[in-house]
């Protein structure tokens, strides 16, 4: 209980070591004082670098990793599997079917157009998904299958719309291996109540989760409801993939990998899970953001190619000592 | 060939499958082949099902002759062989891992075959050849590396799809990355290719592919099905009956890792063939175990019928078949999942 909860300190002072370096560390190479004045004096030749390009980005990292981390883990929960993750029960694949419609058929192009449509196929995907798998009595293995095969119909749309339309392939392409490079203020505060509420709900259904991995006979007796805490969980997920996904492309990986490393730490108290997930899946995004920024100099590598070479290697470490395959 | 698995069922529900299963599999046969006639009969110069047959068997005119030979029949054999390959290797891995996710789609080796081919559009620039080798390599690579980082001294049904989807994240982010770096002419040609086609397909195509079934499917369903079967009851189970289980299914996995192989190389990594056509086999025969010879005729019938369809039923426009089948394999698996659940059968 003490070791969590000094663990959860760790995290957090991790997470803000590794803000900072997302702040310090850039394709225009700033010393750490011209760093500072940057972020404190508005007359400072550095202000402009830091509070228009690494401020956003960093912040959109923090929105996005959490957001993501803590969905990965909610599902996981709540299908009872561990493969469950954004890409396998559909989610990204609803987000980016809207996006590509935004692109090709509406002519939509900004970022913050893509959150409204993004936002919207997640949630049409999250609903169909949970109907289709069974609603009030769905089952872990249903609501998977259902998933796989609404994201393989879905992806093949994207698909079919990029070969139809070259021009929104070109967007599409870039857009679909996630970015944190055009992260913006107004961006960051339009996907910032969604994740908010997501990561709200998703903490204050630790508890019932934890009851419901028990049996929904057992979470009944316990004074839980199973039907309302798997709706509010989708709902969760929605919001905060939906938020995560519009705004820097659908990165795969760091749903599925997080809670996997968080529960070989914590166990699978819920309670202790999720924060853990909120604070550590950020910590890699930015990570890997930054590693991305030094290692792919003069240009950079996108996030989201980043997370997977480097989360990879990870999570086939965990598979492979046998923690995450018991899970 | 299915009495060694039948003996072992409980008594009663063995009599009644297996006429069912039989049944269900020669449907599935006469469906692909009749699709595949009309097919072959159909385009800018139709031809009746009974002018198809008749070249078939050597007795047609000779321009009938060279549009089927040449132009039709081939694209319609890649279609019935990918098909049916795609679902074997389904079958074999949701068998393997005891998982209906256990798809080679999930377990990452279409997306090994997929980075295969891309970098062989991208980085070296090659025609279909190397094209087709370079999704034969990747395939069988991250087949063999998947296999290799989920061994620990014995197979654990859920590590190797876990590992399976550590490793097809990492390669759709390669993917990504090497679309992103191509020029767009070479983007929309990967794409195409990542999608699923089959056309303009020739024999030089389909023939590699054949020439590995004509082994690998007697390997499969002659020499591995009991033990596969009794695999299904676990290891140990397995182990005690006298099944050499490592064995077994490292011949198995193999044999399914280059069907999946050569079928992309064939086709591109055709959505969804792998993962439903074991799915639906199963729900038409009723019979538990792992279905291999229903499952392949189902898929040779879906996927004849997804290009069929994908050629004709969209009026000037032809969709390469990947599109139809990721979406009707989709809807349709839900439709399945939504009146099973109405039935109360899952």
């Amino acid at each position: 209980m003490l070791l969590r909860a000094a663990g959860l300190l760790g995290a957090a002072g991790l997470l803000v070591l590794v803000a900072a370096l997302s702040i310090a560390v850039g394709a225009k190479q700033l010393s750490l004082p011209e760093v500072v004045q940057g972020l404190t004096d508005p007359g400072s030749a550095s202000y402009s670098v830091v509070h228009e390009m690494r401020l956003p980005r960093t912040v959109l990292g923090l929105l996005a990793g959490a957001a993501l981390g803590l969905a990965g883990g909610v599902m996981q929960a709540l299908t009872r599997n561990p493969l469950a993750d954004p890409g396998l029960l559909g989610i990204n694949g609803g987000a980016a079917a809207a996006v590509v419609t935004a692109i090709s058929f509406f002519g939509v192009s900004g970022y913050t157009g893509y959150i409204g449509f993004a936002f919207a196929g997640a949630a049409a995907v999250s609903v169909a998904v949970y109907a289709v798998g069974g609603g009030r009595g769905a089952t872990p293995a249903r609501l998977a299958l259902a998933g796989t095969a609404l994201n393989a119909a879905l992806i093949s749309y994207v698909n079919a719309v990029q070969l139809l339309d070259t021009a929104s392939l070109d967007r599409m392409r870039f857009w679909t291996v996630g970015s944190l490079a055009r992260a913006q203020d107004d961006i960051n505060w339009k996907a910032l109540p969604f994740v908010a509420a997501g990561v709200l709900v998703a903490l204050a259904l630790a508890r019932p989760l934890n009851a419901l991995a028990l049996g929904d006979e057992a979470a009944r007796a316990l004074g839980s409801r199973p039907e309302l805490t798997r709706g509010a969980a989708i709902v969760a997920v929605t919001l905060l993939c939906g938020a995560a996904t519009a705004a820097c492309g659908p990165i795969v990986f760091v749903g599925l990998m997080v809670p996997h490393m968080v529960r070989s730490l914590t166990g699978p108290d819920l309670r202790w899970m999720l924060p853990y997930c909120a604070l550590l899946a950020p910590v890699l995004m930015l990570g890997a953001d930054v590693l991305g920024r030094v290692l792919g100099r003069p240009g950079e590598l996108q996030v989201g190619i980043v997370t997977v070479v480097l989360g990879g290697p990870f999570f086939l470490y965990f598979v492979r000592r046998g923690r995450a395959a018991q899970a | 060939m299915r009495t060694a698995g039948v003996v072992r069922t409980a008594g009663g529900y063995s009599l009644t499958f297996r006429p069912r299963a039989v049944a269900a599999g020669a449907a599935c046969a006469v469906l692909a082949l009749v699709v595949g006639v009309l097919a072959i009969g159909s385009g800018e110069y139709p031809m009746s099902p009974s002018d198809v047959l008749h070249t078939l068997v050597g007795r047609g005119a000779a321009a009938d002759a060279f549009i089927v030979y040449e132009l039709r029949l081939p694209r319609t054999v890649t279609a019935l062989a990918v098909g049916a390959a795609l679902a074997l290797a389904g079958a074999v891995f949701q068998a393997v891992v005891r998982n209906p996710l256990g798809s080679p789609d999930v377990l990452g080796f279409t997306h090994g075959a997929a980075t295969g081919a891309l970098t062989a559009i991208v980085i070296v620039g090659g025609g279909s050849t190397a094209l087709a080798g370079g999704a034969v390599i990747g395939g069988v690579l991250t087949g063999i590396a998947v296999y290799g980082l989920a061994w620990r001294g014995g197979m654990h049904g859920y590590r190797l799809v876990l590992v399976g989807i550590g490793v097809a994240a990492m390669l759709t982010g390669a993917n990504g990355y090497l679309l992103t770096k191509a020029q767009i002419t070479e983007a929309g040609r990967a794409v195409l290719w990542m999608t699923g086609s089959l056309d303009g397909r020739g024999w030089g195509d389909a023939g590699p592919l054949l020439a590995a079934m004509a082994v690998l499917v007697p390997l499969v369903l002659l020499g591995c099905e009991r033990g596969l079967r009794m695999m299904e009851m676990g290891d140990d189970a397995a182990g005690a009956l006298g099944v050499r289980v490592e064995r077994v299914r490292m011949v198995l996995l193999c044999a399914a890792v280059l069907l999946v192989a050569l079928a992309c190389a064939a086709a591109g990594p055709v959505a969804f063939v792998a993962l439903t056509a074991p799915q639906l086999a199963r729900r038409l025969t009723k019979a538990p175990g792992p279905n291999l010879l229903p499952s392949m005729c189902m898929g040779a019938a879906l996927l004849v019928s997804a290009d069929f369809a994908a050629q004709r039923a969209f009026g000037g426009h032809e969709l390469p078949v990947g599109v139809v089948t990721g979406v009707l394999g989709g809807g349709y698996l839900v439709w399945l999942l939504a009146t099973e659940r109405r039935a109360g059968r899952i």
